[in-house]
């Protein structure tokens, strides 16, 4: 268990994401930037009982990424990551 | 394809109801008909956006229980969540003919699709089974011998989605197997107690981790959790399972 909050899966992102993305993230890999991690997006802890959305990595529980709306703007930050790998054949 | 720069990008569009259909006692099936549906692989789920009249709106996620199909029609069960925004109007106040925002098919990651041909194995905990259906539908409409095992956790009989369905596709081409675990109540003369998928039973209940089979869990958090950590102590491949957890997300906008 991890704590009180409970978490969804990356997976759970892909519908806010693929607002803002043209391929799917939750089926990307990426790698965490605080414990060097890699794997699939969609592995990734998920919050959304927040204003915006946060992912931390599965192992380390570090920030990987947030998403918030304000009006008309998406603030997406992703500087949890070291890198994104994603299937452009999608 | 057609249009490919922008077929990447969901956007939401009209779906009708066309089709209800009760589950259990809190939980009903939606067939939608929509007229520019692009298709979906099984696994895949939509969301659903409820715009109350002051503007007011909330989604929620809801797996795609339908096989794959090119008619502009896929089905969706919704569980109706006590003090839920949505589900109780998905699951009691909808009517045929009634329009719902949706958008989707969303996720290419927890899908499975019948050119997969090795050993799958389906945990299910509660509605965990919708996207699970989904793909024991798709492997029935496209003929696949695939070897399948589901292991279906559900409170009691009365909680069982697709009871009828699934007691004729069981055994059908000895390649797809229902197992049930009943964590509450079980049915008369079960030989085992109520309870909790622990290590005995998901080593009965589950292909062995030898064939290296493909693994899909849905459910709810703490069931995933649980029933993951079962799959690596008996000797799985972290690698090898997929995992779909749902709970209250709340998300409003």
């Amino acid at each position: 268990m991890n704590g009180s909050m409970s978490y969804l899966d990356g997976n759970a992102a892909a519908g806010e994401l693929n607002r803002i993305f043209a391929v799917d993230v939750t089926n990307a890999k990426g790698q965490c930037g605080n414990c060097g991690a890699k794997g699939r997006f969609a592995d990734a802890h998920l919050y959304m009982q927040c204003p915006g959305l946060v992912a931390r990595c599965a192992l380390c529980g570090h920030i990987l990424l947030r998403l918030v709306h304000m009006g008309q703007r998406a603030f997406l930050d992703l500087r949890g990551m070291t890198y994104l790998s994603l299937d452009t054949t999608e | 394809m057609e249009g490919t720069a922008v077929l990447g990008r969901v956007t939401w569009r009209t779906a009708t109801v066309v089709g209800l259909r009760d589950e259990t006692a809190s939980a009903r099936t939606l067939a939608l008909a929509m007229n520019d549906w692009p298709g979906h692989i099984a696994g895949q789920h939509v969301d659903v956006r409820l715009t109350a009249a002051d503007g007011y709106s909330a989604v929620r996620s809801y797996s795609i229980a339908s096989a794959p199909s090119t008619d502009g029609h896929i089905e969706i069960t919704v569980e109706r969540l006590p003090n839920g925004e949505v589900s109780p109007y998905l699951t009691e106040q909808v009517l045929l003919g009634d329009e719902l925002e949706l958008r989707g098919p969303i996720g290419r990651w927890f899908v499975w699709t019948p050119e997969q041909v090795g050993p799958i194995q389906l945990v299910a905990g509660g509605s965990g089974i919708v996207p699970l259906m989904a793909m024991i539908r798709s492997r029935e409409s496209a003929g696949s011998n695939a070897p399948f095992r589901l292991l279906y956790s559900v409170r009691g009989p009365e909680a069982i989605f697709y009871h009828d369905e699934l007691q004729a596709l069981s055994g059908e081409r000895d390649s797809l197997l229902v197992t049930y675990a009943y964590t509450r109540v079980t049915p008369k003369d079960w030989p085992r107690p109520a309870g909790r998928i622990d290590a005995e039973r998901m080593a009965n209940d589950s292909w062995p981790p030898e064939l290296r089979p493909s693994m899909y869990v849905c459910g709810p958090t703490s069931f995933v959790e649980h029933t993951t950590e079962l799959l690596i102590a008996a000797g799985h491949n972290r690698e090898k399972i997929r995992t779909e957890r749902f709970g209250a997300t709340g998300e409003t906008k």
